[in-house]
């Protein structure tokens, strides 16, 4: 197996993994080129957290091939996870401990050799911007606090490769935010970035490519702009649409060629540069909007979750 | 386990990734150390002062009655049994609980995992720690006893090896057990139903020869009864055939429990 800097960060072919009766990935084909952000976006049981562990072995595929730079999964699994650094979703922190010694163990755990270990450990604690609470016992950090030092615990030994499952879930939006600015400067040192995560928001600001997720399986990939593009067009119109009326006017708009989603009290046709006046007249008087992401979403991945 | 599992040529049907480095138990007993650094207070008062307590309650309540045990003062007969009930509850104890908690409430463990740590490695890092921690508290009762008249002997310096090896595996059955157990209120099954007995019919706080013949026979499968027969040895004499037996039956314990641990909590961890 290659292991030259073309070669992909990640790939994953084929892949299989059942849990009893359930499915929960499904033949996942997925390529993560080095160097890039891909934000793997999908519903509630699409797979991505499966998919992340399975990244580091923690899950064993019923099928298909895995390899993650270059090493393959899971027979060489510690090679790998020694060249990458994984944030998960549950905060793991000992709260007993300190903010450095957290981050300490963690250079431990990933053998950053001993000379540099002090080093180390306050280069994290200035990626978490958290070099004046070095002492502070974890359990007295506020939210956005500990989710920095969750990220910045991941990257003390600074990975090539950097596995991100839903960094900012249950965060408040300034918090949010501010995680943002962290994840792009990672990109920015060419570390390449999986970032599961189903706010459509932050895929679309962090992500060179996105790719969507549906019951077990990639159903499309792309740059965020190129998939809006492809499949919500360059507008979205909504118009207003009444209980009782509703099913027959999706109908019509579907007969026609369009593809729409309820958005609350309004039905948001995709496409809508394209509508003819006829279906125009029918709709009455539209709001029109720019497509996004999330709108490819929810017309991919059904506007119902199960 | 993954059934059926389609891998190329030349992966092992145990799917074992790579080899067992002594690198990553060192980095979990960094971990254990900082914790222990917080909380050594309570831990150590409870490991230390409970086993004494017993001691003296016994040691002049019932010593009182008894007198002499097998040719020994009863103080000096529990004093040493004492030590094999303060092997087995600071080891036992800590790997069945706190292995539990850790697991599946701190999630602690997914954490480690996915750095360059396999499951056997962290097992054998946090029964190291507990054994470590147990193997020392457990020869205080010892150093009690002798200021209750025990007398000292230059053998009793092979105790502490007897403690460590043996709480090196209850560490291990405990952690077995904690990832065999489905919830936290089934621990009680195993507390009542195993840990008391193997605790009372060891020779702890009164000879074996007392018990029916089929408890007698239990005994020599109660690892602790073992661990129990070699302090004594230790304290009162060597007696190198019987010892060795012994000690092989600690060790053979170990490695079994070892396998028992590494296998369930690879199960509970990797799916």
């Amino acid at each position: 197996m290659p292991r030259s800097d073309t070669s992909p960060a990640i790939s994953l072919r084929g892949v299989v993994k059942r849990y009893g009766p359930l499915t929960a990935v499904d033949g996942l084909d997925l390529e993560v080129p080095a160097g890039i952000v891909l934000g793997l976006l999908g519903p509630n049981g699409a797979g991505k957290s499966t998919t992340m562990r399975m990244l580091t072995a923690q899950s064993r595929a019923d099928a298909g091939e895995i390899s993650v730079l270059g090493y393959r999964i899971p027979r060489e699994s510690k090679r790998a996870r020694a060249a990458m650094g994984v944030v998960p979703q549950h905060d793991n922190l000992d709260e007993e401990l300190t903010v450095g010694e957290n981050l300490a163990v963690f250079a431990h755990l990933y053998r950053v050799p001993r000379a540099e270990r002090p080093a180390a450990v306050r280069r994290a604690l200035d990626i978490a911007h958290l070099a004046d609470r070095r002492d502070t016992r974890t359990d007295r950090l506020s939210g956005g606090m500990r989710r920095r030092l969750l990220i910045a615990r991941g990257l003390v030994h600074r990975p090539r490769l950097v596995l991100l499952d839903e960094p900012t879930v249950g965060l408040d939006p300034q918090i949010r935010q501010e995680l943002w600015g962290l994840i792009s400067s990672l990109r920015e040192q060419g570390v390449t970035v999986l970032m599961s995560t189903h706010y459509i928001e932050e895929a679309e600001r962090l992500s060179d490519e996105v790719a969507v997720m549906a019951k077990g399986r990639v159903v499309t990939r792309g740059r965020p702009a190129d998939l809006v593009a492809d499949y919500a067009g360059a507008s979205v119109e909504e118009f207003p649409i009444r209980a009782a009326g509703a099913a027959a006017t999706v109908e019509a708009v579907r007969s026609a060629g369009f593809a729409s989603r309820r958005t609350g009290a309004t039905l948001s046709v995709l496409r809508a540069e394209n509508l003819p006046a006829s279906l125009r007249d029918r709709l009455g008087e539209g709001r029109r909007r720019a497509a996004t992401l999330e709108d490819v979403f929810v017309t991919l991945t059904g506007e119902r979750v199960e | 386990m993954t059934g059926g599992t389609v891998r190329r040529s030349g992966s092992t049907a145990r799917d074992e990734p790579g080899r067992f480095e002594f690198a990553p138990v060192a980095g979990v007993l960094v971990r254990e150390w900082a914790l222990f650094r917080r909380n050594w207070g309570p831990t150590t008062f409870a490991a230390v002062v409970e086993p004494i307590v017993y001691l003296l309650a016994f040691g002049f309540g019932l010593g009182s009655l008894v007198g002499a045990i097998g040719g020994y003062d009863y103080i000096e007969f529990v004093g040493t049994g004492i030590v094999g009930m303060s092997v087995l509850f600071s080891s036992m104890f800590p790997g069945l609980i706190d292995t539990y908690v850790r697991r599946v409430f701190r999630h602690g463990y997914e954490g480690m995992l996915a750095a360059p740590v396999d499951v056997r490695e962290l097992v054998t890092a946090e029964a190291t720690w507990i054994a470590l921690k147990a193997g020392t508290y457990a020869c205080a009762p010892l150093i009690v006893a002798m200021g209750f008249g025990l007398q000292p002997r230059p053998a009793m310096l092979l105790v502490p090896l007897v403690t460590l090896v043996s709480a090196f595996g209850f560490a291990l059955l405990g952690i077995w057990l904690s990832a065999v157990v489905p919830s936290m209120k089934t621990m009680d099954y195993i507390i009542s139903g195993l840990i008391t007995p193997l605790f009372l019919v060891a020779g702890t706080f009164f000879p074996l020869d007392a018990l029916p013949s089929w408890a007698q026979s239990l005994a020599a499968v109660n690892p602790l009864y073992h661990c129990v027969e070699l302090v004594r040895s230790a304290a009162f004499g060597l007696r190198p055939a019987a010892d060795l037996g012994h000690l092989a039956a600690l060790l053979a314990f170990a490695a079994a429990a070892w396998c028992l641990a590494v296998f369930q909590m690879r199960r509970r961890l990797i799916d």
